[in-house]
């Protein structure tokens, strides 16, 4: 039931806080700061309970389309609940960003911003394929609004984009649902919708393969992976802050979350063949984006370039599929969440004052705003993979497991913790160091950071020292999970082999 | 007391928290005391428990803390292991990083960023401390990397000069090719082996892999490329002299002292890997060689006072890899040790040097200061004495030790032999070449020293290096029961005379050179063959630019022209044939009734005929 509250309160409170606006133009941010932090303490309560069997520390299953077998099913085990709390914390923190960024219609803007919340806490728990599919559009939606009210210069072709890649990949993955849940009628002679249910459907050949694909192309367009990238520059450069924070902190995830929830386990035998494709695009990604994103300009640009690069260890990890590869996948989902929210909200704090996303206008800043600059140094540090910081268990993690499924892509994956060094490097040296320039730009609002500024990136410092120094509070929650998902389907592969 | 080893890395831990969350607010001697104090401690707390160690009798400690992160059968912990070896590191660490953080505390008085500066440094203890002590390969690596982030943000320090950044982020890639070899051998260590706990996994190995078993080569190869680049040794070596942009202290500590040192330490640590594959062994050895004979020509050619100590630092670690490579671990490490002493010496001194003359660092713009930097002088003259060998100095002992190792070792041993006394009449040249110039001769000084800079706090320190560097060879370094007790290689007495002689006619070429000025240098350098090596030499033998043409610039290049991203190219030729598409069609749209007819007429025709047809 707790599920339903998490998902029901920001529902609401999205609607309390658009009326809200009609009261006082300061409520709505109150209103929806408050209702992601009581998401925030429920989900807490998440962690005390006990699981029951197959791991669910929580779940609702009540009928919804009884013909179709569809039904309103949301249950969270040791994954889910990792990604939900990254959600509710990035929640927060995104909500920060937005505080005095946003000024114009914002209670449209909190009604937004907290519906997509909700979208994702239903992806990160619907275990009903049909529920899951809806929950993936409303997140998608929303953000649509977010960048195309409250974005940038080039904010409409942007939102566009985003919309046509994600909507044109979601109808391949409900093909792919529809095809599935037929193949459960023709199996079993009744629809089903049920992950469980779906899961014991027998799918074999091409077909197989073209199904998993729906799934695959619309998760690794999420990630997003080469070659289904190329929507997420445009819609971080253009997205307000606190867009770009929800877009690379957790919508980037439900991707992710959807390859190892879905992807693999419902297709365990097309997986395994398509491993090594998989992998290749991977390692394309880390590489390929890497170079561009030392090729931007624009600051947000490069950070973007930088995201799918870093995705590209969660598609090599999980599709490694061993302990080792899977939780350096999920570790760097939330190591990532925080350094790259961390970032994109630094470089928008940075066009929040002085207008300009170009790194050709900036330079020597240290002098001028030095406690933006330790801190943007420490995220950097952190993204291109200091041992000692979250980013760094994922990436080692990642790459250990991958060794062992394909020695060959993990060594050329590898190259990547170099490319980071070049481009994170770069940035710092660019914007921060050197003689202090602002030839281009009016710099009266070329301020440091204020309080509320560092009592953010503070508690997401401390989040990313913690993963880094002792991973082991996030990996025992996730374990179980795991484990189970990699005995199922080796199961099915096995008796597949053995046929 | 021996339980409390993990108090060694948490003072300067501590000392870079308070330093960087009070972000420079605290008045200067209070950062003194929190940043050279920490590392005090540190070296207070490292003696007793070298002592309690030693008096103990055991060969080895372990000090768990806690389980880093336990994945599987991959579960590395933040522990400590303490044995000859380490104690050795974790001495010489706190011990000349002391005294190092001692003299800064006056070397960078001056300076407006004095909290941060200490901050790095702090933390560049900590994470080397962590390095030596970590018993397995993961927190090894930790270190390993935090040592090279702390070198990066270092040289980098005086960022205004988008040079220094420049370097900083040169030294910080070309490590992180090293860096991201090394990370590949803990990944074949761990698929093979199923653990990186050091001593496990030596053992592991020792058990499942005979000599020349071909997975332990390839594993021997990717730590040596790590330490190739950490130490600075062929072929990433080209970081090294640019490093020098950092304060001079940072060149002691880091590029003289310690972190240079990790890939000897690394090699020595994991030495049983090497011995499984003795032709990674020999390739360690020819490194060295190799190393030590072109950074001691390049140092022939240098003006600038603090490169020249760079490619001496190089070459000297080159011996450290030539005795690794000839199976002389203790040889290596006790070199190690005795050129932390003297290195840092002249480090140290030519920071008084350059500080005197108003940052000056040309040698040529120096000259006659003998009289005018007494403490400077002295400290040249010992260190300069240890560095090329000199009968019973400290870097006489370490380097004989490996040369006779050298000498017994079959094969290559010869070629090692001689071209390390080569080399060492190449360290006997500059470094007296330097000596002679700077505080001999006539003063060429724009500005000549009023008088020495420094207080107690910056000699002090020189001091006590002078003594180290002169008594530092009678310390007896407990590595027997680390590496083995390895049968005594002699020499005759006549070859031995020659290894003492050697070094001293280099001494005495550059007496006549730059001393007597009997020889002249403008004479050997007239014809364009002198020259051309000269320019060879003076640019390190041509890897930069080799490296800049087949490396960086086509990264550049490939990322310029790849700016827009093609994969996006094609998404906008879809959205162009759509357009385009839409242009087509939305001409048929003219609003003439016949025209609509006709297209119906035309189109019900078409049917039929294909109805009829089929």
């Amino acid at each position: 039931m707790i599920l339903v509250w998490l998902i029901g309160i920001l529902f609401l409170g999205g609607i309390i806080a658009w009326l809200s606006e009609r009261l006082n133009p300061n409520y709505p941010r109150l209103i929806a700061l408050i209702t992601v932090l009581l998401d925030l303490v429920l989900m807490l309560t998440l962690l005390g309970a006990e699981p029951a069997t197959g791991g669910w520390v929580a779940a609702i299953d009540a009928p919804w389309i009884p013909r179709f077998t569809i039904s309103f099913y949301l249950a969270a085990d040791g994954l889910s609940v990792l990604l939900l709390l990254l959600t509710a914390f990035l929640g927060v923190i995104a909500i920060g960003s937005a505080w005095d960024e946003i000024k114009v219609r914002a209670g449209f803007f909190y009604f937004n911003l907290l519906w997509t919340l909700a979208g994702v806490l239903g992806v990160f728990t619907a275990l009903d394929l049909f529920l899951f599919f809806f929950f993936w559009e409303v997140m998608l939606i929303p953000m649509y609004f977010i960048i195309a009210i409250w974005g940038h210069e080039n904010k409409n072709y942007a939102a566009m984009k985003f919309f046509i890649f994600t909507q044109v990949t979601g109808m391949l993955m409900l093909v792919s649902i529809l095809m599935l849940a037929y193949f459960h009628y023709l199996q079993n002679g009744f629809v089903s919708f049920n992950y469980h249910d779906l899961l014991t459907v027998e799918t074999r050949g091409p077909l197989e393969m073209w199904i998993m694909l729906g799934f695959f192309i619309a998760f690794t367009t999420k990630l997003p992976s080469v070659p289904f990238h190329s929507w997420l520059p445009d819609a971080h450069s253009q997205a307000p802050t606190a867009g770009s924070v929800i877009l690379a902190g957790i919508l980037l995830k439900t991707g992710a979350y959807g390859l190892i929830r879905f992807a693999v386990p419902l297709f365990p035998e097309a997986s395994t063949s398509f491993a090594p494709f998989a992998m290749t695009l991977a390692a394309i990604s880390i590489l390929y984006c890497a170079k561009v994103a030392f090729a931007q300009t624009d600051i947000k640009r490069l950070i973007a370039y930088t995201s799918v690069s870093h995705m590209g260890f969660v598609t090599l990890g999980v599709y490694a599929w061993n302990e080792q590869a899977l939780q350096g996948a999920i570790m760097t989902m939330l190591a990532h969440g925080l350094s790259a929210a961390a970032l994109f909200m630094l470089a928008g704090g940075l066009q929040h004052r002085i207008h300009t996303r170009n790194m050709l206008d900036m330079g020597g800043f240290w002098a001028k705003v030095p406690r933006m600059a330790v801190v943007v140094l420490f995220f950097s540090i952190a993204a291109l993979g200091m041992p000692g910081l979250g980013n760094f268990i994922g990436e080692f993690l990642a790459l250990l497991g991958a060794f062992r499924a394909n020695i060959p892509l993990t060594v050329i994956s590898a190259f990547g913790l170099i490319f980071a060094s070049v481009y994170s490097l770069w940035v710092i040296q660019k914007v921060f160091h050197g003689e202090y320039t602002n030839s281009e730009f009016d710099d009266s609002h070329l301020t440091d950071l204020t309080y509320r500024e560092m009592v953010y990136y503070a508690t997401m410092i401390v989040g990313l020292i913690w993963m880094g120094m002792y991973p082991q509070s996030f990996l025992a929650l996730s374990q179980p999970v795991l484990l189970d998902l990699i005995s199922s389907t080796e199961e099915i592969v096995n008796i597949v082999v053995q046929n | 007391m021996q339980d409390l080893i993990w108090l060694l890395p948490t003072y300067p831990v501590l000392g870079f928290f308070t330093l960087v969350l009070t972000a420079g607010r605290l008045p200067k001697n209070i950062v003194a005391i929190i940043g050279a104090g920490s590392v005090g401690l540190s070296f207070f707390t490292a003696v007793i428990i070298a002592t309690q160690f030693l008096s103990s009798g055991e060969n080895y400690f372990i000090k768990e803390v806690w389980t880093w992160m336990a994945v599987g059968n991959f579960s590395p912990g933040f522990n400590f292991y303490l044995d000859g070896l380490s104690l050795v590191m974790m001495l010489v660490i706190t011990g000349v990083g002391f005294l190092i953080h001692l003299y800064a505390t006056g070397y960078m008085a001056d300076d407006p960023s004095y909290s941060r500066f200490f901050s790095y440094m702090n933390l560049f203890i900590a994470a080397m401390l962590m390095l030596v002590l970590g018993d397995n390969l993961v927190v090894l690596y930790l270190g390993w990397e935090g040592v090279g982030l702390c070198s990066y943000l270092l040289i980098g320090f005086w960022y205004i000069n988008p040079d220094n950044g420049y370097a900083a982020r040169k030294a910080f890639v070309v490590t992180r090719v090293g860096d991201t070899a090394m990370a590949l051998g803990l990944f074949l260590l761990f698929t093979e082996l199923d653990t990186l706990n050091i001593q496990d996994m030596l053992y592991a190995a020792e058990s499942e892999w005979e000599v020349g078993n071909d997975l332990a080569v390839a594993a021997a190869l990717l730590l040596l490329g790590g330490a190739v680049g950490k130490s600075a040794q062929l072929p990433l070596q080209t970081w090294l002299p640019d490093a020098m942009a950092g304060p001079t202290p940072i060149s002691a500590l880091i590029h003289a002292a310690t972190m240079v040192t990790a890939g000897v330490y690394l090699i020595a640590r994991t030495h049983i890997l090497f011995e499984l594959a003795p032709s990674v062994q020999e390739l360690v050895g020819w490194v060295g060689l190799i190393t030590l004979l072109m950074a001691g020509f390049i140092a022939l050619t240098q003006s600038d006072i603090k490169r020249i100590l760079a490619f001496s630092t190089m070459s000297q670690i080159g011996y450290m890899f030539l005795a690794l490579g000839v199976g002389a671990w203790s040889a290596g490490i006790f070199h190690l040790m005795t050129h932390a002493f003297f290195k840092a010496l002249l480090f140290l001194a030519s920071g008084t040097v350059i500080l005197s003359l108003h940052h000056e660092q040309n040698i040529f713009k120096m000259g006659a200061l003998r009289q005018k930097l007494p403490v400077s002088f002295f400290s040249f003259l010992i260190g300069s004495l240890a560095l090329t060998a000199f009968p019973y100095t400290s870097g006489y002992f370490s380097k004989d030790e490996i040369l006779i190792a050298a000498h017994g070792l079959e094969g290559p041993g010869i070629i090692f032999f001689y071209g390390g006394v080569l080399g060492a009449f190449l360290t006997g040249i500059y470094t007296f070449r330097l000596f002679f110039i700077v505080f001999f001769g006539d003063s060429n000084a724009a500005h000549p020293p009023e008088k020495e800079y420094g207080g107690w706090n910056m000699n002090g320190p020189l001091i006590l290096l002078m003594i180290l560097s002169l008594v530092g060879g009678f310390i007896a370094v407990p590595l027997d029961p680390v590496f083995g007790h390895h049968e005594e290689h002699h020499v005759s007495g006549l070859l031995h005379a020659f290894m003492i002689a050697v070094p001293l006619v280099g001494i005495a070429i550059s007496f006549l050179f730059f001393y007597t000025k009997t020889f002249s240098v403008e004479k050997l350098m007239s014809n364009t063959f002198a020259q051309t090596l000269h320019k060879f030499w003076n640019n390190g033998w041509g890897f930069d630019w080799l490296y800049d043409r087949f490396i960086v610039s086509p990264f550049l290049w490939l990322a310029r022209i790849n700016q827009a991203d093609i994969v996006d190219g094609f998404y906008a030729l879809i959205v162009e044939i759509s357009r385009a598409a839409n242009g087509m069609i939305v001409k048929t749209q003219t609003g003439y009734l016949r025209w609509y007819a006709l297209s119906i007429a035309a189109g019900l025709l078409l049917l039929i005929t294909i109805g009829v047809l089929l």
